[in-house]
């Protein structure tokens, strides 16, 4: 059997058209085992519209995407039972408890009643809100409706889980929770596709990303190495250089952008950028700190506001 | 899923979207019961013992009956319309649009095809345990014979089936739940008044009854009439089959327009 046979999603020449506007615009990637991939990308980019294709919400335009190996077009039902899905909207039903609303969404699912018990207590359990289960959801916070999101995902038992923004909204408390959750299921084995806007998300969680923009890919690969080769290593930004500074900048062939009163300066290993700027050059105000993938993103899709 | 949209998307698995409305039905199952049950003592006593009074006897199928034997099975008849329609509307609105329910339903097993299907057979559910509400109360009032008034039951089903159909397809078409008054106003209303409900189709000029014989309420208040008074006549057939015929042909559409909503 050759790699591919083995991915978990692998989507070639994938197109999304609404109308005349092309949300995926030939997009290629793959998932492996165990991995866990995420989607970056302003917003607009079309994060969501390929997820949505690839859990068959959305019909493809064109291309071919196989999930699990089967064809999403004709497999769809057969892949759903084997994903969880948690949406960018907190859809839980509102007309049910916690624990209801596990054990109905199992019925979708076909699970026999009697695993459905179990496994539900399991699962809210896992998410530290048993003592919660005759509980409408309308009363939990944001971060224990989304953690009761993660919950309904993985009553299934899934092998694939797609998150859409998992953690958008909610505190650094509820985040963190989340976390180190589906850092236990990735050691379980679980693999995982995932959109987020937060680049600490994308670093902690991802072992593969994937920059979009304007429906395309933008780039691809791990966290540290697109640091490294997009940004360097560390950064120096100085508020409102003076013409010394752009000189040094200049002379030496630094990669820098000049924003309207900022001059970012990334640096490599071991080039000396932050003992130079640090003696001679550092003004009124300056930020030494290490590159991180906010940086790559910036400087990918560029500062200007989406939508 | 574009490929092999339609009925061909359907499963057997739409009986799971028809659970979870029982689930829910079943947490505030008195409630729901209440209105069923105390509606028609409403009508009985407004229409047949105040209107009655002024009305005295009204000819059914030539022979005289009381006011109040006429309207009764009109209202098992209204009650069956009511709750398909309003459940396939509004509470099938909230669930699609509000609540996003249909949205993590798709994320499972579940097709789009399911979901309408679970929605509409639940509908037609909730008609006949409203029916069967209204004929037990009806029935202390001894307004309706039995064993011939058992069939209003299969029958609920049959025409919550239709009617729910119909409020689905204004749900795939309406832009907000506000819109709602309109088929409401131009085709609800006009049935509850205006087929034979509340006076014998005869009273209208010729052109009204043509008219009101289009109308799928009056072949259902026909039928419940005939059963609810244990006359039934070998033409009634024929509103069977409107009502079967009606709902086999607007069901894929149903389909068609929820599918054009939601799938995108």
């Amino acid at each position: 059997m050759s790699n591919e046979n083995r991915y978990i999603i692998h989507a070639t020449n994938l197109v999304k058209k609404f109308d005349s506007l092309v949300a995926v615009d030939d997009v290629s990637f793959h998932l492996a085992p165990g991995e866990c991939l995420g989607l970056l990308g302003p917003n607009g980019a079309g994060k969501t519209s390929t997820i949505r294709m690839v859990y068959g919400f959305s019909p493809i335009t064109s291309g071919r995407l196989e999930v699990f190996g089967l064809d999403i077009k004709t497999a769809w039902r057969r892949i759903r039972a084997k994903i969880g899905v948690c949406q960018q909207d907190n859809n839980l039903d509102p007309d049910l408890t916690v624990l209801q609303n596990l054990e109905v969404f199992a019925r979708y699912f076909n699970i026999p009643r009697n695993e459905t018990a179990d496994r539900a207590l399991q699962l809210l359990k896992f998410i530290a809100l048993e003592n919660r289960k005759d509980d409408k959801v309308t009363s939990l916070s944001g971060g224990m409706m989304r953690r009761l999101v993660l919950a309904r995902a993985l009553i299934n038992s899934p092998e694939l889980l797609i998150l859409d923004e998992p953690t958008t909204g909610l505190d650094p408390q509820a985040r963190h929770q989340l976390w180190e959750r589906l850092e236990l299921l990735q050691e379980n084995g679980i693999s995982i596709l995932l959109t987020t806007h937060y680049m600490d998300e994308a670093s902690r969680l991802c072992d593969r990303l994937i920059i979009m923009d304007h429906g395309k890919i933008l780039v691809e690969g791990k966290p540290a190495d697109l640091i490294h080769s997009y940004v360097g290593d560390h950064v120096v930004e100085i508020v409102d250089p003076d013409e010394e500074v752009m000189e040094f900048v200049n002379t030496h062939g630094f990669l820098n952008d000049l924003l309207d009163r900022r001059i970012i300066i990334y640096g490599e290993e071991g080039d000396g950028l932050f003992d130079v700027i640090g003696e001679r050059l550092c003004g009124k105000s300056c930020i030494k700190r290490l590159a991180t993938l906010e940086d790559v993103f910036l400087r990918l899709t560029g500062r200007e506001l989406r939508e | 899923m574009r490929g092999n949209p339609g009925i061909g998307n359907l499963s057997w698995r739409f009986i799971r979207v028809w659970n979870r409305n029982m689930v829910v039905y079943r947490k505030i199952w008195f409630v729901n019961f209440l209105v069923p049950l105390l509606e028609p003592v409403l009508y009985i006593a407004a229409f047949g013992i105040g209107l009655g009074a002024l009305i005295g006897r009204v000819n059914y199928h030539g022979a005289p009956v009381s006011y109040v034997v006429f309207i009764a099975p009109a209202l098992v008849a209204i009650t069956i319309m009511y709750n398909s329609f309003f459940e396939n509307t509004y509470a099938s609105f909230v669930r699609m649009y509000y609540q996003k329910t249909f949205d993590a339903m798709m994320t499972t097993p579940l097709s789009l095809e399911d979901i309408i299907a679970g929605e509409i057979f639940w509908g037609a559910t909730k008609s006949v345990i409203a029916a069967a509400t209204v004929l037990a109360v009806l029935s202390c009032f001894r307004l309706v014979e039995y064993p011939m008034g058992l069939l209003v039951l299969p029958l609920s089903f049959l025409g919550g089936l239709a009617f729910g159909t119909v409020g689905m397809i204004f749900t795939g078409l309406t832009p907000s739940i506000d819109m709602y008054n309109l088929p409401i106003f131009l085709f609800i209303t006009p049935m509850f008044l205006f087929s034979g409900t509340f006076f014998p189709l005869s009273a209208l000029p010729g052109w009204a009854q043509k008219f009101a014989l289009a109308l799928p309420l009056t072949h259902l208040v026909n039928l419940c009439r005939a059963f609810c008074l244990g006359e039934p006549a070998a033409d009634l057939i024929w509103s069977v089959i409107y009502i079967a015929v009606m709902f086999i042909l607007l069901f894929p559409v149903a389909l068609i327009v929820m599918r054009r909503r939601l799938i995108s």
